[in-house]
Formats: structure tokens, sequence, C-alpha cells
């Protein structure tokens, strides 16, 4: 059994994360997103049964109901926001050659065209930026977004994917319990406030998550490899429904 | 060749590297990554089968050890 994350040290009054906790949040963000927008949505729908001619005002709530969501969003998505750097320097040269050794081909080109490394895991499929990640869960339809950075700034952005993929995969539930947790809701949401040259990257992890089975928590490495690689069979062979987009990191 | 590489403002650095058979070599390595450890750096060793595990002793046959720096909640 791999070792924990020593960061846990730091976290230690926090509950690892896992598929259960991955669940809670997504519910528990599911009733606080609705708990805002339902009284908007009734206040919205009662001022036209009293009088039609409130209809603006039931537009202004409804636009609101519309906003809170989205203001959720973007905070989850900006996790991953582009950063304004200068051109890279010899160090990023040197760093993104590290970081290029760490990716397979697919991830590699993936990364260097979005800024995202793509890494399958238990709990789904990460997209690791230089300064948090999202993780998309098996089936592709919901994210979930964190702010996690190494503790120097003064690094090359690819090293700082570079340590955050190495974490990841030291200890991906020490990873996602180290990290503070930004946002869980609906791709779609999430890939709307993404920056466009990130984009691929989330269409690529969903292509891969949606083809991803839900590995139950015990399962040894060796069986989770084996059903991840099936799995990737049988959708390479068409006999897999998949929700893909245009992206795929294994076509 | 194995060999010890820290992870930097530079990009990386190769720190050392030895041969499962050149104790010596090895040794002298395992004596700088006690002092990156000390330093506050943490070792991720690339196994054979290509998967990652952290370490806290310098293992003899591997294809890499990368230092890192610790990761915190942004």
């Amino acid at each position: 059994m791999a070792a924990a994350l020593p960061e846990l040290d730091a976290v230690a009054w926090r509950r690892p994360a896992d598929e259960r906790s991955l669940l809670l949040r997504e519910r528990i963000s599911a009733g606080y997103t609705a708990l805002y927008v339902a009284p908007l949505v009734a206040v919205a729908a009662g001022l036209m049964w009293l009088e039609p001619f409130l209809f603006p005002v039931s537009l202004l709530a409804l636009a609101h109901a519309w906003v809170v969501p989205e203001l959720f969003a973007n905070r989850g998505a900006g996790v991953v926001r582009v950063p304004r750097t200068p051109t890279p320097g010899a160090a990023e040269r040197v760093a993104q050659g590290l970081l290029g050794d760490l990716l397979g081909h697919e991830a590699r080109a993936l990364q260097r065209r979005t800024g995202l490394a793509l890494e399958r895991g238990r709990l789904g499929v990460w997209l690791v930026g230089d300064a948090g990640a999202l993780l998309v869960r098996p089936g592709g339809r919901r994210v979930h977004t964190y702010c996690v950075r190494v503790a120097d700034p003064e690094l090359p952005p690819s090293d700082r994917v570079a340590h955050l993929l190495l974490a990841l995969r030291e200890d991906e539930r020490g990873f996602a319990t180290v990290a503070n947790h930004a946002f869980a809701g609906a791709t779609w949401r999430i890939r709307r406030r993404l920056a466009p040259a990130r984009r691929p990257a989330l269409d690529a992890a969903v292509a891969a998550a949606a083809r991803t089975p839900n590995v139950p928590h015990g399962m040894p490495e060796a069986l989770v490899r084996d059903v991840q690689r099936r799995s990737s069979v049988r959708a390479a062979d068409g006999t897999a429904p998949s929700r893909s987009t245009s992206h795929s990191p294994d076509s | 060749m194995s060999r010890l590489l820290r992870m930097d403002r530079s990009g990386h650095t190769e720190l050392a590297a030895w041969s499962p058979g050149d104790s010596v070599a090895h040794a002298r390595a395992a004596t700088i990554f006690d002092e990156q450890l000390a330093g506050g750096y943490m070792g991720v060793a690339r196994l054979r089968d290509e998967s990652f595990e952290q370490v806290k002793q310098l293992p003899v046959d591997v294809e890499y050890v990368l230092l890192r720096r610790p990761i915190v909640g942004g």
C-alpha cells in the first residue's frame, strides 16, 4: 500500500477524501445552490401570478437565480485561471522537459496546448494546473475543483504542475484532502467559466471519465489498472457507450 | 544509472547519479539525499514499473528520485 502524503500532518483535522465524502460534497453543493435559487424562482412565479405587469421584476429575480450558480462556478473555475506570466525563460524550458517525462505522449501534448496535465485516478480523471486541479468524476457529468499549490511561488510554472502531479501520484486521496475544495457541480457549468485555452483539456477529461468505471475503495492497484485498461479497450473498440467529445487522450 | 534530481527554480538540478553496483556513489548520493530531506524537500522515487513512491531513504535500484517541495491548499 502506498504511503500517505506527508502534507496530511498539516491538515490532520480534515476527514480523508474518498468516494463518500465526494458524493456528500456534491449533494451539499446541490442543496446549497437550490436553497439560493428556489426562493428567487418562487418570487418570480409568485409575482407573475399576482400581477402579470410585474414581469420585469420577475425577470430580475430569474436573472438573480441564474447568476448565483454562475458565481459559484466562476469561483470553481478560478483555480485553473490562466496566469499573466512573461515569456518562458530557460528554467521553464528545463521544467517543461521534466514534466514531459512524467506525462505520456497524449497527456504531454494536451498539457503543452492547454497548461493542464491529465491524470487518471481512482476518484476520477484529474486535470492538474500550476495552482489548482479539477477532478472530473466517473461518468463525466460532475466536477470538483481544488485550490492547491506548491509552497514556493518562484518555481517555474511547469515545475509547479510537476510538484502537484507527483503528490497526486503518491497519494490521490491524500492530495484531495490537502487541497482546498472550491466547487462541486455540473461539468457544463464549469466549462463555460473556463478560459477557452483550457477547455480542450476538460473535454479530454470528460471523454476519459465517461469510460472510467467506478473503482471501489480498497481494490488492489493491479486490479484497478486492469479494470481501467479493459474499460479503455472497450471504448476504443466502440463496444462501450461513451459521451465522448472532440478530444480524447486515448485516441 | 539512477539519478537524484531536485526540482528547483532552475527547472531541475541533478545532484547525484549512481549505478546499482556502485555502493560508494550510492552512499554519496544518500548523504546528499538526507541533507535535502533535512532542508524540507521530499523524496519521490520513480520505480522500474513506472509507478511513483514516496521514499525517506534513497533506494538503490530505481530509475530516478525526485526531490520536491511540500504542497499546500491554496
